[in-house]
């Protein structure tokens, strides 16, 4: 193909018409506490892994409600299930078991 | 018509003074411009944070206006400081009140939402007021017999806005969504609700746990965004554009009605009556307290005292608190000039 020198990008935009949000349903059914979630960043700032990889738990779970899944996962993919944001949580959200859950969904992957 | 004070606006702040004033033995007229006493109160249904219905606090406000001199239908046209400490104030009926203090209770009216032109309200069908939302629920229709698939909340309509002159916040307007959520969410438990917000001013008690509740027991989303724009697609549902702030995205969803949180804003009607008294009013028009924490409901003239919600947003129980220690107030003055 001819290259013309620019490219078209795919749309960054979400569109909660068609989300897919059988991911969320699940983790909601599991542990109602995904939706209590305020988006403070207690977890994110708190994480040993979120200052030297893309690691951030506030992101992932908000992606996830939102149905961008594949982008969700690769911000949980260097957790070390430490536990320090379950202990932050203002909310009390079991984070631990949520990405332990997001793990087994998709069970084929090793974080 | 003479007596020792004249309360203007029979909303709540003004029922609650005038029959606390009445409980010293003063003469109080109150004047309400409609027919009916009641206010804002009379078009709600239920009241955060308990769903207290709006209907049984007017009735108890109503009963216990004692000897109060009641004038529906009427509101003043001129009002004017004699030498001595007198008020003398023209009705629209004609009549001549003469009084010793006066209260303005003149509270605050809604944003008129068709005001934000990009939220399409009254162009829209599927568009409307967390007023209209009220009349509503107060008329049992809620949202229809079918369960909606999906409705939205658009909190700030009208507040913290400078484009149209409104920088307050309305302050009453998160819990009330959140408030109306839930009803929405009781009478159709299969819908989807989303609330649009900016920040969620949950101060008061029990607001938090309703928040807590709206999230936890009843699957209400938020999304961190104000709506910048809502249209209609063919079949008559709207679609509404934000950003989600909160993962820096464009988003957008189809909804089956929108309800637009209209804020507080001041009542410009009484401006001419503020004028003729010279009271200072602030930049956002609601009147000036002579001093905001000691003295929030006494004005820069001395008998005229100012209640509830003419000096800002407030909610149902701040206003009773508040129209209670005007009542204070205005008998410690009338005991001062009557007295020498």
């Amino acid at each position: 193909m001819v290259n013309f020198g620019f490219k078209l990008s795919s749309s960054k935009r979400i569109d909660l018409d068609s989300s897919d949000s059988d991911l969320f349903l699940k983790l909601k059914a599991e542990s109602g506490t995904i939706t209590q979630c305020i988006a403070c960043g207690s977890c994110a700032s708190s994480c040993s892994a979120g200052n030297f990889t893309p690691v951030n738990f506030r992101k992932a779970i908000l992606l996830i409600e939102r149905g961008r899944n594949e982008e969700a996962k690769e911000l949980i993919k260097g957790c070390m299930l430490c536990g320090k944001c379950t202990l932050v949580c203002p909310r009390g959200i079991n984070t631990r078991e949520i990405i332990l859950s997001i793990n087994q969904y998709y069970k084929k992957e090793r974080f | 018509m003479e007596g020792d004070v004249l309360v203007i606006g029979g909303g709540p702040a003004g029922m609650e003074t005038a029959s606390r004033i009445s409980d010293f033995n003063r003469n109080v007229i109150l004047i309400e411009k409609e027919r009916e006493l009641g206010g804002h109160i009379l078009k709600w249904d239920r009241l955060f944070p308990d769903g207290v219905p709006a209907s049984d606090v007017n009735n108890n406000l109503k009963e216990s206006l004692g000897t109060t001199k009641v004038l529906l239908g009427n509101y003043l046209i001129s009002i004017e400081k004699r030498e001595d400490y007198h008020f003398i104030a023209q009705l629209n009926s004609g009549e001549i009140i003469k009084c010793s203090t006066v209260v303005f209770a003149t509270g605050f009216k809604l944003f008129p939402a068709q005001k934000k032109q990009e939220y399409g309200y009254g162009l829209y069908e599927r568009v409307i007021t967390n007023a209209d939302l009220e009349t509503r629920f107060k008329k049992g229709d809620g949202l229809g017999k079918e369960s909606p698939k999906r409705i939205g909340f658009v909190h700030c309509v009208g507040s913290r806005d400078e484009k149209i002159c409104n920088k307050q916040c309305s302050k009453l307007c998160c819990i009330t969504a959140i408030k109306q959520a839930i009803e929405l969410k009781q009478l159709y438990p299969d819908t989807e609700i989303y609330c649009f917000y900016m920040d969620l001013r949950m101060y008061g008690r029990g607001y938090e746990d309703l928040y807590l509740e709206a999230q936890l027991k009843y699957g209400i989303r938020f999304i961190r965004g104000r709506v910048s724009e809502i249209s209609q697609d063919q079949s008559g549902l709207v679609i509404v554009k934000a950003e989600d702030t909160l993962s820096s995205r464009p988003l957008k969803i189809t909804l089956d009605w929108v309800i637009l949180m209209a804020g507080i804003i001041s009542e410009r009607e009484n401006d001419f009556l503020t004028q003729q008294l010279s009271l200072q009013l602030g930049e956002d028009g609601f009147i000036n307290s002579v001093d905001p924490i000691q003295k929030t409901n006494q004005t820069n003239i001395s008998g005229v005292f100012v209640t509830g919600s003419a000096t800002g947003p407030k909610t149902l129980p701040e206003v009773i608190n508040e129209a209670r220690s005007t009542a204070l107030s205005v008998n410690e003055y009338l005991n001062r000039v009557k007295n020498g």
